[in-house]
């Protein structure tokens, strides 16, 4: 069973501050980190490779420093790495991420199953998981909560969805998107720090998966971001303070509609 | 291949474009901007720079010709052929839009089993309704759902193509953007008609809710979104609505699927899905313990509404993560948010911010949360929650 895991190296949101003043964001001393959901999708890859064999590959596209998560990924125990770096590849949206993305799936050849997380904290679009499966024209199995079964040629995962849960079948190869519910991540072991510290990976780069300019980065990419704003922070209404009993008062008054009707 | 400059005849050196870098980026280096190796030329800068000092090129790929695409299409969810209410609202949506476009604004229903739904969706906004009716088309499955989308977008043209940013809308809409070539924003927020160019403006919440993206579409048709549920109103119905309805012709090749639906579970009664609840007791990391959550669970079946939780109290397993509201979580909009020992962290906040009304029991005055909820109390939950559920419980007895 040969597992693709596409990982992606995101700002770390929760550490991104406001500029109150200035509306805009302070990044300085925001860490990169490996984007949390891609964890599950690792960890799942991990774990049925380690029921039936053969490899987990972990594949990311961005720029060269975005390597760190691929030996952080090999640390927690993948097999290969693979970094798709170019310049050209810069300002991808997730048409033209996808499509880079399903090249290097297609140029390593024999991959039985792609994994992604559900979405990346930065953009949250849970796109590129879809779009890799409509490049290779494979099936798609999304927001994937558990995988119940997957053998050489077919997988079942429970799908969790608005009001409950689908249990989909699909023949491989496949791609799908992982949830957090999945699994509980393992921590990096020693022996895969000391591999990850080791391991030369390969980078591949516009030329190495026959792409053209016009069908990657910012140029491949239909939409384009003509603006970026801080939300408003809407101003708080009444804040009350006092007694306990005055208080549940209140609050009662308000949740059984005496109030703000 | 794309790039970016600095204008050095034109840029002042006035460093606005240094914090409006997502990436951190841009530095100053010798009285003008400097681009560094983090950019993925968001464009960002671009449109922070007051001076146009900024720059980003591209290379034209060859314009789609636009002129010939026109009018609004809504792709509509059905489960056991009722349609779902955010279908309405994108029809309604749609309607506002399309005063700004001739185009007409259509659905596509692809069911088992149409029911009255048809006229409904015409009542909704909709002037044409594609129907595509077969027993295969019963429950969403992804390839048979978006070859047959794909080919009546192709046939159609439309300017737009909207569905809703559900587990379905978002599973659909990826693959037939990759497959016609075009661009999708995901999750927005907010729709609008750009007066100038008539292309889509698509504003989303991006970086865990901390930033608002405004993203076109301007070289390729449809421009594509999904929209967030329950952001948009539905229109009021109106039974005299003209409208027609298409029979779409299907193929069984249309219908062939790679994977298929081996059982469906809906969520068990009591087991209520937080997305839909009008009332929303929540709980975060000042609940303490999953015995106190029962407390909340109380508090929330008087009111018939459901318990929802911080990340916090979720992973230190008080409470299971269906009930997880917040940015790696569920996005709720109920009529009441009653949050409890809850902080206002951004990433809960991106969940539930678009509550009709927030009220927040915290016993530090200085929490985030109160900077943006409609009403606060300063107090300890434990000493007034209790008496909430007294006094909810002796007024409705
Ligand atoms: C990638 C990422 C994704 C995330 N996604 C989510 C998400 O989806 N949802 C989410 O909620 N968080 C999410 N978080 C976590 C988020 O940043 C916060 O850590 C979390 O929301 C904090 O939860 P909390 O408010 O319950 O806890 P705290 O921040 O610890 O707040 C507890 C509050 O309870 C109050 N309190 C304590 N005791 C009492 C008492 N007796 N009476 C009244 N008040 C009391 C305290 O004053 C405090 O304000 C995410 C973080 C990251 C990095
Ligand atoms: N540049 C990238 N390189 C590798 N994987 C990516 C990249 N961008 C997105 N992904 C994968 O696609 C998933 C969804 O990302 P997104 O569509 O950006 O929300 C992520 O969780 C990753 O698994």
């Amino acid at each position: 069973m040969r597992i693709v895991v596409a990982v992606k190296q995101v700002p770390d949101t929760s550490e991104v501050r406001i500029d109150e003043e200035r509306g805009t964001l302070i990044r300085e001393g925001v860490p990169s980190i490996l984007n949390p959901f891609d964890e599950y999708a690792l960890e799942e890859a991990m774990r049925w490779r380690d029921e039936l064999g053969g490899s987990v590959t972990v594949v990311t596209m961005g720029p060269p420093q975005a390597e760190a998560v691929l030996r952080e990924a090999v640390s927690m125990g993948a097999d290969d790495a693979l970094l798709l770096s170019d310049r050209a590849f810069a300002g991808a949206d997730t048409w033209a991420t996808s499509h880079t993305l399903a090249r290097a799936v297609v140029k390593m050849g024999d991959v039985d199953v792609v994994m992604t997380g559900k979405q990346a904290i930065d953009g949250d679009t849970a796109q590129t998981g879809p779009g890799i499966a409509a490049s290779l024209d494979w099936p798609q199995i999304t927001f994937v909560g558990r995988v119940r079964e997957l053998t050489q040629d077919s997988i079942t995962a429970e799908r969790y969805v608005e009001g409950g849960c689908e249990v989909i079948r699909s023949s491989l190869p496949v791609v799908i998107t992982v949830l957090k519910d999945a699994n509980t991540p393992r921590l990096p072991s020693l022996r895969g720090k000391m591999k990850a510290r080791k391991m030369e990976i390969p980078v591949w780069g516009m030329h190495d998966l026959g792409l053209s300019p016009d069908e990657v980065g910012l140029d491949g990419s239909p939409t384009r971001v003509v603006r970026i704003m801080t939300p408003e922070t809407s101003a708080c209404g009444e804040i009350h303070r006092g007694e306990p009993g005055e208080l549940a008062k209140l609050i009662a008054d308000y949740l059984l509609g005496k109030e703000g009707e | 291949m794309a790039s970016i400059e600095v204008r050095e005849d034109t840029c002042v050196g006035c460093g606005v474009c240094v914090p409006a870098c997502p990436f951190g980026a841009i530095s100053m280096e010798e009285g003008l901007a400097a681009i560094g190796d983090g950019c993925t030329l968001c464009g960002a800068c671009e449109s922070s720079c007051p001076y146009g000092a900024i720059i980003i090129r591209t290379e034209d790929a060859g314009k789609a010709d636009i002129a010939r695409y026109s009018g609004i299409m809504v792709l509509a969810e059905q489960r056991d052929g009722v349609v779902d209410h955010s279908t309405l609202e994108l029809l309604g949506e749609a309607t506002r839009l399309a005063s700004a476009d001739e185009g007409p604004v259509s659905v596509v229903l692809l069911t088992s089993d149409p029911m009255d739904w048809p006229a409904r969706l015409i009542s909704h906004g909709a002037d044409v309704v594609y129907l595509g009716l077969d027993p295969a088309l019963s429950h969403f499955r992804t390839e048979p759902f978006s070859k047959i989308a794909e080919k009546i977008i192709r046939e159609k043209r439309p300017a737009v193509v909207l569905a809703a940013a559900t587990t379905t809308g978002r599973d659909l809409m990826p693959r037939i953007a990759k497959n016609l070539n075009t661009g999708l924003t995901a999750d927005c927020t907010e729709l609008a008609i750009d007066p100038e160019t008539g292309g889509l403006l698509q504003t989303r919440p991006a970086f865990g809710g901390n930033i608002l993206a405004t993203i076109v579409c301007s070289d390729t048709r449809p421009q594509m979104a999904t929209v967030r549920p329950r952001v948009m109103k539905a229109m009021e119905p109106d039974a005299g609505r003209k409208g027609r309805v298409e029979n779409l012709d299907l193929s069984p090749d249309d219908l062939v699927s790679r994977t298929e639906v081996l059982q469906w579970s809906p969520l068990e009664e009591g087991e209520v899905d937080i997305t839909e609840a009008e009332v929303i007791v929540s709980g975060g990391r000042g609940v303490k313990s999953p015995e106190n959550f029962s407390m909340l669970e109380e508090l929330a079946s008087l009111l018939d509404g459901s318990v929802g939780a911080s990340r916090a109290a979720v992973d230190a397993g008080w409470i299971p993560y269906p009930h997880q509201v917040g940015q790696t979580g569920k996005t709720v909009q109920p009529k009441i948010y009653l949050a409890c020992g809850i902080s206002g962290a951004v990433q809960h906040r991106v969940g539930m911010q678009s509550a009709d009304r927030i009220l927040a029991v915290n016993k530090d005055e200085s929490a985030p949360i109160f900077e943006f909820c409609d009403q606060g109390y300063v107090a300890d939950l434990f000493e007034v929650i209790p008496l909430v559920i007294r006094e909810v419980r002796r007024r409705r007895s």
